[in-house]
């Protein structure tokens, strides 16, 4: 690719090569620049420890936000029967009315499922569980009163739609009153949201200092290289061929950064999961946390390496085209 | 093959370092660039690689108009031009061998077989092929010179610039170096060497272009006796 002596053949003897051979030089240098810039990680391995070390621990924060809120939701899809709808009857009606009531009330579109609880069924359901069962036989008459266990279909679980379903059912003449215990799932709903938004913003933030970050971390190599830039400028070199080492190192950076991440969090996990698991013992609920899946893991090197590209890029955008070789 | 049209350079701050400089060094010629410190040697020599631009005036390599070319294709045009310097500007980390294959592999259309051929030819010209896998610190000051050079012309450039390639070296090592560039001088390469060392270039029959204070006061072409061209231009 001779510029100046491009009409005759007296140029620097440059090797005339097909498309193709050109490509395929191409991408073995690129590999082979790949390879190097390992190394260039391994010629300042203190100072690369400490870079990999903050990105590392930059990420696993977002990184752990989200396996909490990810497991939260998980709680939340869980106790979907936490807004089922507890309608109780009026005292004294007969079978017959109760039966038609059913009836009318499975025919609502709105209801998934019905479950009647009569007032024997609910005097054993309350021996059972509450443990003061023999209280009861002490009473003349059974107090409980009979109950429909109603399960909103899925959009009528919301907690709106779910108190408007519970006015309309709480207008049939059968019904004494319902219950819905509705805020606290719109209050744990808020808190994930609010958790997600954290997390979005924390995640952000911390991006940015990881970009720059590599970026400094690369700037400084940089100038560590300047007579090496210098000279490879002189000899010929463009822009783009001194600019890719730096970039792939960037890259490097960022998988190792994001590796590091992967084996905090997973240790983070591994270290509460028996906290965890003693509270939710005392809750009688088997709970598990849920690391990172395959795919996220996935995601979190790729964008662990996409933000180091982006620092390294950046940085030797800046900086490469700063280096102006001089003769000496 | 060089041609300077009426080149001036001014540097940011008014400082006139080449003032309507002209010459022609034609294709295969070895001709010294010399001068006192500060006339304006490196300036020249800045602008034929175009480290620097001319201010006004135009520089031609193989009759192509410098000015022509653009920053994104000043690193191709530089691949022409095999460069030499005082400080040798060797990777110091680097082995011999891939100080010399820099050029090469920057081009990256050779493989490793050709590359490996081409570098050890190019070590045999200045002599050095015994060295090729030692670090260039562990050499002297004359051997890490021709290290530089055996860089320069390593990709064959039809044009070498050296900017005092012997300022270092001592009388005997500088006629070495300048043995080796007259090798390469006799096979067809033109060879622009800059210095001040007068006595080097009164022992070479070689044509001499004089700058003083960014002028070109002697090209070279005009005067045929020695000693006028000594009484003249050195004072």
């Amino acid at each position: 690719m001779s510029i100046l002596f491009s009409k005759d053949s007296s140029g620097a003897s440059s090797k005339s090569v097909n498309p193709l051979q050109k490509f395929m030089y191409f991408w073995i240098h690129n590999l082979r620049q790949i390879i190097t810039s390992i190394g260039e990680i391994w010629r300042t391995p203190l100072a690369s420890a400490m870079t990999i070390g903050v990105m590392g621990l930059s990420l696993t924060l977002p990184a752990t936000l989200h396996i909490i809120v990810k497991n939260v939701q998980s709680i939340n899809l869980e106790w979907d029967s936490a807004s089922e709808i507890s309608l109780f009857l009026n005292d004294g009606l007969s079978e017959q009315q109760i039966s038609s009531a059913i009836r009318r009330l499975r025919s609502y579109d709105e209801i998934d499922q019905l479950r009647y609880i009569s007032k024997d069924d609910a005097v054993a359901e309350f021996k059972s569980l509450s443990g003061f069962g023999e209280a009861l036989d002490y009473l003349e008459s059974n107090p409980l009163p009979a109950s429909f266990i109603v399960t909103p279909t899925k959009f009528h679980k919301q907690a709106d739609p779910a108190k408007a379903l519970l006015a309309k059912l709480e207008k049939e003449r059968e019904i004494d009153f319902g219950k819905l215990d509705i805020d606290w799932l719109a209050r744990l709903n808020a808190i994930i949201n609010m958790l997600e938004e954290a997390v979005i913003t924390v995640a952000l933030l911390l991006m940015i200092s990881v970009v720059l970050i590599i970026g400094n971390t690369i700037r400084l190599s940089i100038i560590s290289r300047k007579e090496e830039i210098e000279v490879m400028k002189l000899v010929g070199a463009t822009e783009s061929f001194i600019q890719r080492p730096f970039v792939y190192t960037g890259i490097w950076y960022g998988l190792m950064g994001g590796l590091v991440a992967f084996l905090i969090v997973t240790f983070v996990i591994w270290w509460m999961q028996s906290a965890i698991g003693e509270i939710s013992g005392l809750y009688m609920a088997d709970f598990h946390i849920e690391g990172l899946t395959f795919g996220e893991f996935g995601a979190l090197m790729l964008i662990a390496s996409g933000l180091g590209f982006t620092g390294a890029f950046w940085s030797v955008h800046r900086h490469v085209k700063e280096i102006e070789p001089d003769l000496d | 093959m060089i041609k300077f049209e009426q080149v001036s350079k001014t540097y940011p701050g008014g400082f006139r370092a080449l003032e309507r400089v002209s010459f022609h060094l034609e294709k295969g010629e070895m001709a010294f660039l010399t001068g006192h410190s500060g006339a304006g040697k490196s300036t020249l020599l800045k602008l034929i690689s175009m480290i620097e631009r001319p201010s006004i005036g135009n520089v031609f390599i193989n009759g192509k108009n410098l000015n022509q070319i653009s920053a994104k294709q000043v690193p191709f045009a530089r691949r022409d031009i095999g460069m030499i310097f005082q400080s040798h500007r060797l990777l110091q980390e680097h082995s011999v061998f891939d100080n010399v294959a820099l050029p090469l592999v920057i081009e990256g259309t050779y493989t490793q077989g050709e590359i490996t051929k081409r570098v050890h030819a190019a070590l045999d010209k200045v002599g050095l092929l015994s060295k090729v896998r030692l670090l260039p610190k562990y050499l002297s000051g004359g051997e890490q010179q021709r290290v530089g050079i055996a860089r320069a012309v390593v990709n064959k450039p039809p044009l070498l610039l050296a900017d005092e390639p012997t300022g270092n070296l001592d009388p005997e090592l500088s006629k070495e170096i300048i043995n080796v560039f007259e090798q390469f001088n006799d096979v067809g390469v033109s060879v622009l060497i800059a210095t001040h060392d007068l006595g080097l270039i009164a022992r070479m029959k070689n044509r001499s272009l004089t700058l003083k204070d960014g002028r070109m006061i002697n090209d070279g072409l005009a005067v045929d006796d020695d000693s006028s061209s000594k009484g003249g231009i050195f004072l």
